[in-house]
């Protein structure tokens, strides 16, 4: 991707097989008014409840609506915590090796504390209501993730958040 | 003629990731379903929400439209 292709919006939200390099969302997130940067990145790990020897995972998306969720979390965001700059919230399909990045979180803001608070946000309702699942690929029992969670819609799961976590600015 | 959607455990079940249906409403549709596909798809079916269009059904007696998207959408895990 070419910073041509980049997002004039402040959100820049993608669901799809091969995402951009870290370093662009980076680079567009980095404002003038930008102090703070956090980049959450979520790999594929070599173990998962049910599952040794993990070589790696497919994930299946129902992309339209993955994608419009991203949309409405990162406004959920900005409606939280008006401060923020720019967010980015990225999400692989397809197979994704041992140790590459299935998700990718980056956020930028004036001042830190906010920065590290909104991209836990962020990874947290991803987790919780975006349509994804994982298909763990091992040597011997490969199969479909057995710590998947009832979806939720993302306005109950921004409130579930925010009455849980007390500490926001 | 609405869709149904299917995803992941739901879709191996079904054998399809989308067919469609003659229904006049969301739970005639998924009966519809069950019945076509059989014991496994109605063993996802119940541990799994159904959205329509993007969102949570709000209902079964929810009317359908001919271009609506009925999905099946098993436990998630995303990340």
């Amino acid at each position: 991707m070419t910073a041509g292709d980049r997002p004039t919006s402040a959100s820049w939200c993608l669901v799809s097989e091969s995402l951009p390099e870290v370093a662009e969302a980076v680079a567009w997130a980095t404002t003038p008014d930008t102090g703070a940067l956090v980049t959450f990145t979520g790999t594929v790990r070599d173990y998962a409840p049910g599952y040794a020897a993990v070589t790696a995972i497919t994930y299946e998306a129902f992309e339209a609506a993955a994608v419009d969720r991203l949309e409405a979390i990162a406004a959920a965001a900005r409606e939280a915590w008006p401060q923020v700059n720019r967010i980015a919230l990225w999400h692989r399909t397809g197979e994704v090796a041992l140790g590459e990045a299935s998700v990718q979180v980056v956020v930028s803001t004036p001042h830190r504390v906010d920065a590290f608070v909104i991209a836990r946000f962020c990874i947290d309702v991803i987790k919780s209501t975006l349509p994804v699942w994982k298909y763990e690929h091992t040597g011997e029992e490969s199969g479909w993730s057995m710590t998947g969670t009832e979806a939720t819609s993302v306005e109950e799961a921004v409130q579930a958040w925010l009455d849980t976590h007390q500490e926001r600015s | 003629m609405p869709t149904l959607l299917m995803f992941a455990i739901a879709r191996e079940a079904s054998g399809l990731s989308h067919d469609t249906f003659e229904a006049t409403t969301v739970g005639e549709l998924l009966d519809l379903a069950r019945s076509r596909y059989g014991q496994r798809f109605a063993q996802v079916l119940e541990s799994s929400r159904v959205w329509v269009n993007g969102e949570e059904m709000s209902s079964p007696d929810l009317v359908l439209h001919p271009d609506d998207e009925v999905a099946v959408i098993p436990p998630v895990a995303g990340g």
